[in-house]
């Protein structure tokens, strides 16, 4: 029934699918964290127009299914913009700005959880907001998100999978392209969850390690 | 070196500071104290602008707080602050808490921030504690260190707001004994406390507040020993 040696000629493939749920995870995170802090922050600021964009932004995204952002992206942007994006990064985009809006929660939970005798002692040293904030504030916020960010992390790994119904030739993509070929659906798909289950075990256990030399 | 005129403060509705006018001369160390909610934290942290002022004016060191032109950031650097609740920056070690304020807005070197932290660390006998981090440190360990890191930046006053309040019993004289050091050298204090033997002792003046005014402002000898008024009477008697 088990004929782990068949999936061995598809390696290459799900190597391929691989190399872009790598590709598409690190690069949107990426821009996803960068979304979040500038969005968390936005939720934290006493300027209106910045708290108020940054409140709609998440709300938007954390109401709508991920798969209906991929399809909107990819399928109805275009139409208004005119201007047709490849698969890859739509692909990033969406794990962009899904990951940003849930990140920019995470973000905004850490900052408010600071004393706020935190901000106040680094402002009557003569520090500016800025100032306090990088040197101050965001290092202690940031040993606090590290295991609420190892959670999202994960989760937008594996939302990876859905974007095959945008054609991104991405793991799941390849998986469900060989099954389907070569009725071997058992061996390809076991090994398809292998690969996630590893990708993500790692992360873990990165993140732990991280989170342990942090020594504060 | 600080004149205060007709100071109010108000969160929403509720008026705190009902009207504060004092002088605080160079070198000079003044003691406030009153009974609980009474605004004396409101009215010290009106000093360095923690609090935005409602009306009136806030003069330090020659400059107006209120004005638009006074760089705010630059008058905290003249003006040390230490806290009840120490607020040390808990992902720096000892020495780090104390040298970065000096490097990032005095923009001296790691060196000379180094040499200037551990001269402070020696002063308020925590040499030995300087690669530690605060959390390894007893609450009066933290209080001194609190102090030096406010030192570093060289001001030229100090608030305390109940410094020593956190403390257990057994801590509070090693930390009143630095203040007292720096009393000494002819630094300028407002120190808001609830350590009595302290203001007697080290006090050139002492404030009395209550609801919001300062209600007598005189010697500690005559505050402790006959003071003008009947409020200032019944609340030491509560405390002493
Ligand atoms: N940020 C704030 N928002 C609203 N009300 C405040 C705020 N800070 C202080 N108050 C109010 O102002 C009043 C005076 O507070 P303040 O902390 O200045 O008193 P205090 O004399 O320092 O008292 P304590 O001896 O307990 O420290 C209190 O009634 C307090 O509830
Ligand atoms: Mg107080």
């Amino acid at each position: 029934m088990f004929n782990f040696s068949r999936v061995i000629e598809f390696l290459p493939q799900l190597g391929t699918g691989l190399y872009y749920t790598l590709l598409i995870s690190v690069v949107g995170l990426l821009i996803g964290f960068i979304l979040g802090a500038i969005f968390g922050l936005g939720r934290i600021s006493k300027n209106k127009f910045y708290s108020i964009i940054s409140s709609v932004y998440v709300e938007v995204i954390r109401g709508t299914p991920v798969l209906v952002q991929a399809m909107w992206i990819f399928f109805a942007l275009p139409i208004i913009t005119k201007y047709n994006m490849d698969s890859i990064t739509a692909g990033i985009v969406v794990i962009a700005i899904n990951s940003g809006a849930y990140i920019a929660e995470i973000v905004r939970g850490a900052v408010d959880s600071i004393d706020k005798g935190q901000m106040e002692a680094g402002r009557s040293l003569g520090l500016n907001k800025h100032q306090t904030m990088r040197y101050i504030i965001w290092p202690q916020a940031f040993k606090r998100m590290i295991p609420p960010l190892g959670n999202q992390f994960i989760i937008s790994i594996k939302d990876t999978s859905l974007l095959s119904v945008i054609l991104v030739p991405e793991l799941m993509f390849q998986g469900r392209y060989i099954a389907s070929n070569h009725f071997i659906a058992l061996e390809i798909y076991t090994t398809v969850a292998i690969f996630y289950l590893v990708i993500n075990f790692s992360l873990s256990l990165l993140l732990r390690y991280t989170e342990r030399r942090l020594k504060y | 070196m600080i004149t205060v005129q007709d100071l109010h403060k108000s969160f929403g509705d509720n008026e705190v500071l009902k009207g504060i006018n004092c002088e605080v001369e160079e070198k000079e160390v003044v003691c406030v104290i009153g009974p609980s909610g009474s605004g004396k934290s409101t009215f010290l942290r009106c000093l360095n602008l923690l609090e935005d002022i409602t009306s009136g004016d806030v003069i330090v060191d020659g400059y107006n707080l209120k004005d638009r032109t006074t760089d705010i950031n630059m008058i905290r650097t003249e003006v040390g602050m230490v806290f009840q609740q120490f607020n040390l920056f808990p992902h720096k070690t000892v020495i780090e808490n104390v040298m970065l304020a000096p490097r990032k807005v005095r923009k001296i070197s790691v060196q000379e921030a180094r040499e200037r932290g551990e001269a402070l660390l020696e002063k308020v006998g925590l040499a030995e504690k300087a690669d530690q981090y605060p959390a390894q440190l007893s609450g009066g360990q933290q209080q001194r260190v609190a102090i030096a890191r406010a030192l570093a930046m060289e001001p030229k006053l100090m608030l305390f707001d109940e410094p020593t309040s956190a403390l257990d019993p057994e801590l509070v004289g090693e930390v009143l004994e630095v203040m007292k050091q720096l009393a000494k050298e002819g630094m300028t204090m407002v120190v808001v406390t609830h350590e009595m033997g302290f203001a007697r002792e080290v006090a050139d003046r002492v404030l009395f507040m209550d609801e919001g005014i300062i209600m007598e402002e005189n010697t500690p000898e005559v505050i402790f020993t006959n003071p003008n008024s009947e409020r200032t009477k019944n609340f030491l008697n509560k405390v002493l």
